[in-house]
């Protein structure tokens, strides 16, 4: 084990993101994050999940026969995931109406089965625990980013509290329609992607055809 | 007979899976980068969808919905919330059941479709199909056109997303935006490009 619990808990923030960079667990982020509270409550779903799953699965990893593994690991998780969305209807039922079917949809997000899949089977429980609030954090982070981008400028207020106010309640902001708008979730990603790249040149793609320039003489 | 297709129409273009509410996204920019494969995935995943989503639909009639145990003789037992668990269960049985059949009587489609297959069982669109058939109470006609026909929209929506990546390769991308970046960018213009279908009701 070459690192330690805090980098487990730190690297999947920045370093190894598991949405910038591991491409895991795309669609639920960009589906809820029109407003910042939705976001949040899906940022903490998917981090209790991923972080009980992975600690559940890494008891069990040495008894589960590998032939059959993907089913057990969906058994655990889908359970997990049944959990959270009793106690989302039973406390925050606003909330899970908005959420709809991505509730469900945890159990086929990838981060969940992915970090079952590469960390758990492999770590003893304390160690995948705290990898699974690591990435379930970093999968957070991205998601609460995207959140606030979206729910500021496309309908000037945060949590619910207007922040700017828009031309419609006599403010001076005029909202940016666009970013409630499910393609802008595409957008935001896709440039918070680039500038995470070029802050860390390291992640960037190796290019598949260089373009050179050849001399016309 | 009307109703159908309209629902039909609605599933592929207005409520395209992948680029209206972002189903099998970690499939759909991690395999879309030859159109050979992207038409080979996009049609496995039609095939599960056409099975699974009326399949989940006679487990939710006859097994879970409240009341839906009367012809056993438990007419107040409720079972919805071991919606999520059965789905998925349905879903990964029948994936593995379709491997196998396809396997013993059609090897060339196996040979095709079977690096896929294992995929789909966790790709958001599936599950989220079934789901999506729970939350607007489909019956069993409904549920199969919408099966059949959100698949289509899923292929339609990878295949494109395939055509314009293998073009990409050859353009001269900023450092930072190469790959996923670039993707996710083309995958919102797809989005707005299939917004546009928002309007037309039949």
């Amino acid at each position: 084990m070459g690192q330690t619990r805090r980098e487990m808990l730190i690297d999947p923030m920045v370093d190894n993101n598991p949405i910038t960079l591991q491409v895991l667990g795309i669609c639920s982020a960009l589906a809820v994050t029109s407003s910042l509270k939705v976001a949040l409550v899906m940022a903490i779903a998917v981090t209790l999940v991923t972080a009980f799953s992975s600690m559940f699965i890494s008891m069990i990893r040495n008894h589960i026969p590998s032939s059959i593994r993907i089913i057990v690991q969906m058994v655990i998780i889908a359970s997990l995931v049944i959990l959270v969305d009793q106690m989302l209807k039973a406390y925050a039922f606003e909330i899970s109406k908005t959420l709809s079917v991505f509730v469900g949809l945890i159990i086929t997000n990838c981060i969940v089965m992915g970090r079952a899949e590469a960390f758990a089977m492999k770590n003893p429980p304390i160690d995948s625990f705290i990898d699974g609030i690591g990435n379930g954090l970093g999968y957070g982070f991205i998601l609460m980013l995207v959140g606030i981008i979206r729910e500021l400028f496309g309908s000037g207020s945060l949590m619910g509290f207007t922040i700017l106010p828009t031309v419609n309640n006599g403010g001076w902001y005029v909202p940016n329609g666009l970013l409630l708008l499910p393609p802008s979730a595409f957008f935001i990603i896709g440039l918070l992607i680039w500038g995470f790249r070029t802050w860390k040149p390291s992640q960037v793609e190796e290019r598949e055809y260089k373009i050179q320039v050849v001399d016309a003489h | 007979m009307e109703g159908l297709i309209s629902l039909a129409v609605k599933a592929i273009f207005v409520e395209n899976l992948a680029l209206s509410f972002f189903l099998g996204m970690c499939t759909f920019i991690a395999v879309s980068k030859k159109i050979s494969t992207a038409i080979g995935l996009g049609i496995s995943v039609m095939v599960v969808q056409a099975i699974t989503v009326p399949a989940n639909n006679l487990i939710l009639t006859y097994l879970l919905a409240p009341g839906a145990l009367s012809w056993a003789g438990f007419a107040d037992v409720d079972l919805t919330f071991l919606g999520l668990i059965s789905y998925i269960g349905v879903i990964a049985a029948l994936v593995q059941i379709l491997e196998m059949v396809l396997d013993k009587y059609f090897p060339p489609l196996y040979n095709a479709l079977g690096v896929f297959l294992p995929l789909i069982t966790v790709n958001c669109a599936i599950l989220g199909g079934s789901l999506f058939m729970v939350e607007r109470s489909y019956n069993f006609s409904e549920s199969l056109t919408y099966g059949i026909s959100s698949g289509f929209g899923w292929a339609l929506a990878i295949t494109a997303m395939a055509g314009v990546r293998e073009k990409l390769k050859y353009s001269d991308i900023p450092d930072g935006l190469q790959g996923l970046g670039i993707t996710f960018i083309t995958a919102g213009l797809m989005a707005m490009a299939f917004m546009s279908f928002s309007g037309v009701k039949l």
